[in-house]
């Protein structure tokens, strides 16, 4: 039976690589995804353990739960300490480190190097080993920097930024000087082999004191260094005594640890988003796969029917289908993962191309990513494998015996009632999350969404009649016998025409789901923007990352300025759950943005927090509320002044720059609000602004026109990536049209050569296919446009709390996916049109 | 009826074997009572005009159908309460099948196809009875070849082989020659003739051929679902005469 099973295969390899090839793409994206993620992983886990020391001296308050909230950390190791465990037992060597934020390289055509991707890693040079007892840092050629006015970058970045040694390279800051310059007095090289796209610039200590510290004679960290023998914990433990209450002692070990966490929840997200779309795929392509298995088992059912007779079993039957399944899945989860190597490769490269270079580090190929890719290939391909088989199994074997064994066509009442009842229970699902709110209320939404699809794939046999009809009579009038044919071969087997749409549905869905979605946060966030925008000028770094506050200083003397507002945006925690604030002057800010408040009043003096509706809901708090703000450096409390309606422009929460300064956070901004004094021409104003800003590239003067347009790049950059990802769910629709195609050309060769025999010409019999291959994409296209709106529709309404208030149909690109789906349709038909007209008319006739 | 001779076991037998197709206004009695009964180790003929039933007939005797009503025993075992799993069974392990149309797996040697009911089974082949097999329809030289190289008489002796191979205890064969000139008929017929006479094989053969039904050793007629007469040792003159006969009670009843 195995046999059996080997020689079916083998006779049809073409057909069944072809609906494996929709295997091997899904494998690809998930394996690709795997192997890409890990390899970040493994580059950044290259990058801790070669900076990493022995064990290291940090600030209280500092671990994971405030990592990444972005606060510069205003405390600092006093010089004495770091002399003082120097000089401790167990202890090889201590060394103070200087780390420094809001630095940036401007290249020598007076661009930012590194903008948007990996970070600037800014220090103070020293000799410090790392865990391997190698120094973190080395300078590959030239030298140390040793007094101010003097850099060290690494090659990479130095390339990158258009310096050489000798050259003086030009830097901002966001701290008290906003600009500085220093001569490239050498290359430095990181241990951990390579900074996966990360710039690390290096100053001698004196000068990173006096740049990031303020100019006081201290520290942000101390790497310590075990002395011979001694173990990281003995270590921690023989210093901790020494320290005084706001410094802490950690293993190497243990703060690898506390990173490895961060990177992996970033990159869990990551890999969720790929892995989203390798689901997506997989979905697609077990149309493909249902399909094809479906046509070859009704092609074979006289030979099934034949093995069934010489006694095979059901069970055998059944099997022996499946068994090929598993072979295809095999042989298309191998090519995949062969695929995906290529795919994370390709996604390298393009990450690098965004900064985030990982080339120095090899692909991670790890057992889970071959265990994944083949359980995912094998069984997604069995379980599409598997009505068809149950199908083959009851072909009865009295069939052997009929001379044209036709393939009865079941009753569709079972899948009607099948996809009616996934129908209500989308409705409900749907409808239980446009009732509710909050994220729950769009998981809800989006499961109703995922039923629907599957209710509208299991209905449209159904739902294919008046749309077939429909474009069958254009078809009869446009292209008249011809196109009636093509008309009655798409409805000739409803089931399979409609799988074979069902494929296109599904991508075009989603895609008309996201595009509707995409403008509709677009136009959002223009009403949004429209009504909160309301000074003449807005000042931000377009990544937002901070800047010197000096910059709000300088801008205020800008001729023509008339009211300014600088804010910070900060983070803290409270009760536990992570709250963004604005930090500002109230006063100042109300005058250039002014704040509509629901109850009470604005946050106007120390202790004091407003609070957006939505914060004060998800803390369930009102005015006279005290607040316990967490910062790393210990609790500022607050009393809750009032609350103000939710705007896109400020953060979540208001408090005075003095919170921010109690908890111990460096002073920067993140936006300035500027309004022009009275009868000042705003457009020379913006002039004499950008004027005033050119020297700094961090920064970006705005009025509510470009600001508007730059929010609205920032989200048509996501639908495209999006747009992208789906593409693959499309190919491999395209390859289902082409699969169902060539294959029922295949089932009606004898039917074809007749309409040749009696004068067809070629041309006519291309068109015919063409047609039929066009109906199938229309078909296709009407379903999955019809859903996706419905989708886009309901998703908006969930989303309304998120601020998608504004519902947006982009009519234009719509029609645009219509066409799209035409000419897929007539692309699809080539190959099976060009076998259909080269068969031979006499051969085809005869059979033989 | 013929009457039970002590020396001849029956191999099948059927009682008031009854097959209705569609119902309503569309109903066709395919079968209307039909008892026979088949011999062990003769070559017993089925012969009928076209929608005599006849087909239909074998069809239910070698449990690729289910009977309407009625019994059907193959040896001392009531077909009709077992359920597909054993009908598969007993298909596999007792039954062998000959088609008009060869029905061969084009994508399996000739070999292949000959042992594929052994393989559905699991079972070990006999090299000595598959040679024997092999040599009596003389395929030694195409044994290795597919279905596509071969010539229809060649295929239909691959058939016949892949019947035999099992030791079924009946053979039944659905106009063998149908699809065949008059040579390969010949080798065919002689072919199970032989393996009547040499293996003890029980073969039961539909044919409307009158020559093809001279090679057996008793034919039964059917017309319109019912067994009507049946003849010993036919010749092709003498089942002639008797079609001829029916034919004219037909038109003129």
């Amino acid at each position: 039976m195995l046999l059996f099973s080997l020689r079916n295969l083998l006779a049809r390899k073409g057909r069944l690589l072809l609906s494996a090839f929709a295997i091997v793409l899904g494998v690809a994206f998930l394996s690709g995804s795997l192997i890409f993620t890990d390899t970040i992983g493994k580059g950044f886990d290259n990058i801790v353990s070669g900076s990493l020391s022995d064990a290291s001296v940090r600030l209280t308050g500092l671990d994971t739960d405030t990592m990444g909230g972005g606060n510069a950390d205003e405390r600092l190791v006093p010089a004495a300490v770091v002399a003082t465990l120097a000089g401790a037992p167990r202890v090889a060597r201590a060394d103070g480190s200087v780390e420094g934020q809001g630095l940036f390289v401007v290249k020598s055509n007076g661009k930012l190097l590194g903008g948007t991707g990996a970070p600037t890693i800014a220090l103070n040079y020293t000799d410090a080993p790392n865990t391997a007892g190698d120094p973190s840092v080395s300078i590959a050629s030239g030298r140390p920097p040793e007094k101010t006015g003097e850099v060290a970058l690494d090659r990479r970045s130095a390339d990158l930024a258009g310096y050489t040694l000798g050259d003086t390279v030009a830097m901002v800051t966001a701290g008290s000087t906003p600009t500085l310059s220093a001569l490239l007095v050498g290359y430095a090289d990181f241990a951990g082999g390579g900074l996966a796209g990360a710039t690390l610039v290096l100053f001698d200590t004196t000068t990173a004191q006096d740049l990031f510290l303020a100019g006081q004679d201290g520290f942000s960290s101390v790497g310590l260094t075990a002395a011979p023998g001694v173990s990281e914990e003995q270590l921690v433990r023989s210093v901790t005594p020494l320290l005084p209450a706001d410094l802490e002692a950690v293993t190497g070990t243990q703060l690898a640890d506390e990173i490895r966490t961060v990177v992996d929840t970033v990159l869990g997200f990551l890999n969720a988003f790929l892995l989203i779309f390798a689901g997506i795929a997989l979905v697609v392509g077990s149309f493909l796969i249902i399909n094809t298995f479906a046509i070859l088992v009704a092609q074979r059912s006289r030979e099934l029917a034949l093995i069934r007779a010489l006694g095979a079993s059901r069970p055998q039957v059944l099997r022996s289908v499946l068994t090929e399944a598993a072979v295809v899945g095999l042989v298309g989860a191998t090519l995949g993962l062969l695929l995906g190597v290529g795919l994370a490769a390709l996604l390298r490269t393009v990450f690098a191309t965004f900064g985030l270079d990982l080339t120095g580090t090899s692909l991670v190929f790890s057992a889970r990513t071959v265990l994944a890719s083949y359980l995912v290939g094998i069984l997604v391909t069995m379980f599409a494998a598997y009505l068809p088989a149950r199908r083959a199994a009851r072909v009865p074997p009295v069939a052997a015996m009929r001379e044209d064994p036709s393939s009865t066509e079941g009753s569709l009442r079972g899948r009607l009632i099948a996809g009616g009842g996934l129908a209500v229970v989308g409705v409900v699902l749907m409808a239980t999350g446009l009732l509710g709110d909050g994220t729950d209320a769009a998981v809800l939404a989006g499961a109703g969404v995922f039923a629907i699809l599957m209710a509208v794939a299991a209905l449209s046999p159904a739902l294919a009649v008046p749309v077939l009809t429909a474009v069958g009579w254009i078809y009869s009038r446009t292209f008249g016998e011809v196109g009636r044919l093509a008309t009655q071969n798409s409805l000739r087997n409803l089931r399979r025409t409609a799988a074979t749409a069902s494929a296109l549905m599904i991508g075009l869905a989603l895609v008309t789901t996201i595009s509707i979605l995409g403008s509709s946060v677009s136009s959002s966030i223009d009403v949004a923007i429209d009504d909160q925008f309301t000074s003449d000028f807005l000042v931000s770094n377009a990544i937002g990352q901070s800047f010197s506050p000096t910059i709000a200083e300088d801008l205020a003397a800008v001729e023509g300025v008339g009211d300014i507002a600088a804010t910070q945006r900060t983070s803290f925690t409270v009760d536990g759950s992570s709250v963004t604030a604005t930090a500002t002057d109230a006063a100042a800010l109300d005058r250039v943005l002014p704040i509509h408040f629901v109850s009470g009043s604005a946050a106007s003096t120390d202790g004091q927090i407003a609070l957006s509706e939505d914060t004060a809901r998800s803390l369930d708090a009102r005015p006279g509320d005290v607040l316990v703000l967490r910062f790393a450096a210990g609790d500022v409390p607050s009393t809750v002044t009032g609350v103000y309606t939710t705007t896109y422009l400020v953060a979540g929460a208001i408090v005075p720059f003095s919170t921010v300064a109690a908890g111990q956070v460096q002073r920067a901004d993140s936006t300035v609000f500027i309004d022009a004094a009275p009868d000042v021409d705003k457009r020379q104003l913006g002039e004499r602004l950008d004027a005033a800003t050119l020297d700094v590239p961090t920064v970006t003067v705005q009025n509510k026109d470009d600001y508007s347009a730059s929010q609205r790049g920032q989200i048509d950059q996501l639908l495209y990536l999006i747009y992208a990802l789906l593409g693959l769910a499309i190919i491999i629709a395209v390859l289902g049209i082409v699969n169902t195609l060539a294959l029922s050309i295949i089932e009606r060769t004898r039917e074809v050569g007749l309409l040749r025999a009696v004068g067809l010409s070629r041309r006519q019999l291309r068109r015919m296919v063409r047609l039929e291959a066009i109906a199938i994409a229309l078909l296709g296209a009407v379903l999955g446009i019809s859903a996706g709106l419905l989708f886009g529709a309901v998703l908006q309404r969930a989303l309304v709390d998120q601020g998608i208030t504004d519902l947006t149909v982009p009519w234009a690109r719509i029609v645009l996916f219509v066409l799209i789906a035409a000419i897929v349709g007539v692309l699809a038909a080539v190959l099976p049109a060009r076998r259909a007209a080269r068969l031979n008319v006499l051969q085809a006739i005869t059979g033989r | 009826m013929p009457t039970i001779d002590a020396r001849r076991k029956v191999a099948a037998r059927t009682v008031a074997l009854t097959k209705v197709y569609g119902t309503g206004p569309s109903e066709v009695r395919a079968l209307d009572g039909v008892t026979v009964a088949i011999f062990q180790g003769e070559f017993t003929a089925v012969m009928g005009a076209s929608g005599s039933g006849k087909s239909t007939l074998i069809h239910c005797m070698a449990a690729l159908d289910t009977p309407t009503d009625g019994q059907i025993y193959l040896g001392d075992t009531e077909l009709s309460p077992l359920h597909d799993k054993v009908l598969t069974q007993l298909r596999r392990d007792h039954i062998g099948f000959v088609f008009q149309s060869y029905n061969l797996v084009p994508t399996l040697t000739a070999e292949e196809n000959i042992l594929l009911p052994l393989a559905i089974a699991g079972r070990k082949p006999d090299p000595a009875w598959f040679d024997t097999v092999v040599d009596a329809v003389g395929l030694r030289d195409r044994l290795s070849h597919r279905p596509d190289e071969m010539s229809g008489g060649q295929q239909q002796r691959v058939a016949c082989a892949r019947a035999l191979v099992g030791r079924p205890s009946i053979v039944f064969a659905d106009e063998p020659t149908g699809n065949l000139d008059s040579i390969a008929s010949a080798e065919i017929l002689q072919f199970l003739r032989r393996s009547v006479r040499e293996f003890g094989q029980t073969v039961v053969m539909v044919t409307h051929d009158p020559v093809a039904a001279s090679y057996t050793d008793r034919v039964i007629f059917l017309a319109d679902g019912h067994v009507v007469s049946e003849l010993s040792s036919p010749t092709a003159g003498s089942v002639l005469t008797q079609m001829a006969a029916l034919h004219h009670e037909l038109v003129t009843v």
